[in-house]
């Protein structure tokens, strides 16, 4: 969905590989046996997402009655998956159809190994208006040709305790209009600062406040330092700070990590951990996420993704949600919108029935069958409002997610080539920042020419 | 007489069979050529070229090393790696020499010894796992009762000063009864008339140690000194589940970057040329510690 749930995290990796290897003769011979039930005619598809297994299983079964061919469906955790695509790639093995990421498809567009789905019969008829504004964008490569069919998006949102804003005499419609800049953090600061309570009991902008022992923060943090782009942490508070991130808001060849409006967003975000309004690194564990912070009590607000909002739903009290708070310097208020997309691997065993299931997948039938599981935001527009229907049944009011995209306060992930390369450089530095309290600055501008000479290097 | 009767079947055979020994080192010599020599010879080449495994390698010259010289991470990593070995071989030698000391005069229990070693019967990512839950800042048990005791917590794996030293205690943790037992059967070789003797002498036990069982065991130990260094250099599954390398670069031992380097970002070449790098170091560590120790000699002639 992102790589927040991809967790850039290897700890998670290690940790299911253990889990793997305690169960291992019973996963490995199941997983092998499905990898390789590639018989003639059947469609191999892949997904990571275990959540959206069961819809995508019953697309496949009304795609079996309609034409007749059969889908297998086999998903692997983040990790295991990447790892099993790209040798799948070089030993010509692999899916005929995957889904796929943007931080790993420019890879694959550079590397030759996925089809332009504008070639192909079945998806070059696919009409892409129906889907969410900018999101064929995205999967658009740099020559123009269309890799992979937007599936479904997703955009940030603060996710926050009913019970514990009420209790600290603030209302839905304070959160709803919050600010903040990067001063004085504005009326959020004030509200994340009034949210966290010490362990005897005195709120954060009292006086008193033990800061080296907090019972509840005002604000949770995901992931150490907020990986790449910050996409589930401090990417929105940068963004209406007026940071970009590539001179291009797709397809960059330059990164401005160096950009002081970023700089100052991080020393003013990551500061909020001096304070003691968040927690610091190793307070919590790093693999397990934001959203336990939230559900256990521990924290009163934290950012997340769309792809959360089933994880919070099942939490034993009532949990609102909020836009990032709108920058009282630049009036800009901004979410980073990513989405997902089915790709097909040029080693596909019959390039035009992959395509077939990939378009099918794109059908409204499809589409609003998976906006009616409540795992994601389908990207039909008119599946859109199924999912968000299916979110308030849960009990999740998701128009802070919804609303960013109608008013197109988005930004995108963004998309350049170095994917890889970059995500190793910037979540060591971000790491520094957040963990060891470096100044942000240095640390940004050693990051960005690291990174902005591997793309001198490569165009020479 | 019987030297005469084998010396009689030894040159008949060898005149007989010359093919017979080559076919008694064929399967061991099949697996070292493929999974070693062949792999070595390959990762040597592969680190002179540019290489992403789905295109064929382009030859580059000294460009990976040339790269690897200027490479900040890279020299962080070694420096990482050496404090790591540092602690890890330092404090696993002392105690497993204890250990093994203390079977050796006081019990020869075999329960005593299977206890010693059980820890390494565990395997490395279980271990790293174990300790991980018992080290965790929020709900680890080692952090409960520092708390109670009123050390305060300690973030054993997150923060950047501890958690080298961490890591390192887990696998002397892990480690240290295996080297004990090595280092205990080096000890039953040694002849027991030279105990005697010095007990004769009236020598203490402290005195025994350090002048007949310490010179005795140097070849023994030299041995030990050099399998336990060599693998220590090569930590990198304890990192893994670990810390994963974090904070920042704190723990990004060398085998970790070049993991990542060639699973993570496909850069195999470069990889490559940080293999070689560490082949290289390790060949001249182990050179030193032959010629420091006099592994090939022996004292008790």
């Amino acid at each position: 969905m992102s790589t927040s749930i991809g967790k850039k995290i290897r700890r998670t990796a290690a940790l299911s590989a253990v889990a793997v290897l305690t169960f291992s003769s019973c996963a490995l011979t199941g997983s092998s046996s499905e990898a390789e039930g590639n018989n003639a005619g059947t469609i191999d598809y892949w997904l990571w997402d275990t959540g959206q297994l069961p819809g995508y299983q019953q697309c496949a079964n009304l795609f079996e009655e309609k034409t007749g061919k059969k889908v297998a469906i086999t998903q692997y955790g983040w990790d295991d998956y990447w790892q099993k695509l790209t040798a799948g790639f070089i030993a010509d093995q692999g899916p005929d159809v995957f889904t796929d990421h943007v931080a790993k498809y420019p890879q694959y567009v550079d590397l030759e190994v996925i089809m332009p789905l504008n070639e192909l019969e079945a998806t070059k008829n696919v009409d892409t208006s129906v889907f969410q504004g900018g999101l064929t964008d995205i999967w658009t490569g740099p020559d123009g040709n269309l890799y992979g069919m937007p599936k479904d998006w997703d955009t940030i949102a603060a996710f926050y305790n009913k019970d514990m804003v009420r209790d600290a005499g603030y209302t839905e419609e304070d959160l709803a209009s919050w600010d903040f800049n990067t001063m004085d953090g504005g009326t959020f600061e004030q509200i994340v600062a009034h949210l966290t309570i010490d362990k005897n009991g005195v709120r954060g902008d009292e006086p008193g406040f033990d800061k080296n022992n907090v019972a509840v923060y005002g604000l949770g943090i995901s992931e150490s330092g907020g990986s790449t782009f910050g996409q589930g942490q401090w990417s929105g508070f940068a963004a209406a700070n007026g940071w970009e991130a590539t001179n291009s808001p797709t397809w960059g060849n330059q990164y401005k990590f160096d950009d002081p409006a970023l700089a100052e967003t991080l020393e003013w975000y990551f500061g909020l951990v001096d304070k003691g309004y968040m927690p610091a690194y190793g307070v919590f564990s790093q693999a397990d996420g934001a959203a336990p912070q939230l559900t256990s009590g521990a924290a009163a607000i934290t950012f997340n993704g769309a792809w959360m909002i089933s994880t919070y739903a099942k939490a034993d009290f009532e949990v609102g949600t909020a836009k990032f708070p709108t920058n009282t310097d630049t009036g800009l208020n901004m979410t980073m919108m990513n989405g997902l997309a089915d790709s097909i691997s040029k080693n596909a065993d019959n390039p035009e029935d992959a395509a077939e299931w990939v378009a099918f997948m794109a059908t409204a039938e499809c589409q609003n069958h998976i906006g009616g599981e409540g795992v994601v935001f389908p990207s039909r527009t008119e599946a859109t409002e199924i999912a968000a229907r299916t979110y308030s049944e849960m009990g999740i009011d998701t128009w802070a997610f919804t609303e960013p995209v109608e008013k197109q306060e988005v930004f995108f992930f963004p998309i350049t080539s170095f994917g890889a390369d970059i995500s190793a450089l910037s979540v060591v530095a971000f790491e520094d920042i957040y963990a060891n309290r470096k100044p942000a600055a240095p640390e940004l501008e050693e990051l960005n020419s690291s990174i902005n000479n591997m793309f001198e290097n490569s165009s020479k | 007489m019987s030297t005469q009767v084998t010396g009689r079947t030894k040159s008949s055979s060898r005149t007989q069979q010359p093919w017979l020994p080559w076919l008694f080192l064929f399967p061991a010599g099949l697996g070292y050529v493929v999974f070693f020599l062949w792999p070595t010879v390959r990762g040597i080449w592969l680190s002179f070229t540019e290489y992403n495994l789905l295109t064929p390698a382009t030859f580059i010259g000294f460009d990976n090393y040339a790269r690897m010289f200027g490479d900040p991470i890279f020299w962080n990593a070694l420096r990482v790696t050496i404090w790591y070995v540092v602690l890890n071989i330092g404090i696993q030698t002392i105690v497993a020499l204890l250990i093994a000391v203390l079977m050796h005069r006081l019990t020869q229990s075999t329960f005593v010894r299977s206890v010693v070693l059980s820890p390494y019967l565990v395997s490395n990512v279980v271990a790293a796992v174990i300790w991980l839950w018992i080290l965790d800042g929020q709900f680890g048990i080692a952090n409960q009762i520092l708390e109670w005791i009123g050390i305060g917590r300690i973030g054993f794996l997150t923060d950047p000063n501890w958690a080298i030293p961490t890591i390192a205690m887990i696998n002397v943790w892990r480690h240290m009864g295996y080297t004990a037992l090595l280092i205990f059967a080096g000890l039953q070789t040694l002849p027991n008339s030279v105990y005697e003797a010095a007990r004769m002498d009236g020598a203490s036990e402290t005195r025994i140690f350090f002048s007949i069982t310490m010179p005795l065991l140097r070849p023994i130990l030299a041995l030990v000194l050099i399998m336990t260094v060599i693998g220590s250099f090569q930590v990198f599954d304890t990192v893994s589940v670990t810390t994963g390398g974090g904070p920042a670069n704190a723990t990004n031992v060398l085998q970790m970057y070049i993991y990542d380097m060639a699973f993570g970002r496909f850069q195999f070449g470069y990889a490559s040329a940080m293999s070689v790098a560490l082949l290289i170091v390790l060949a001249i560590i182990t050179f030193i510690q032959f010629k420091v120790t006099r592994a090939n000699d022996t004292d008790l002639d």
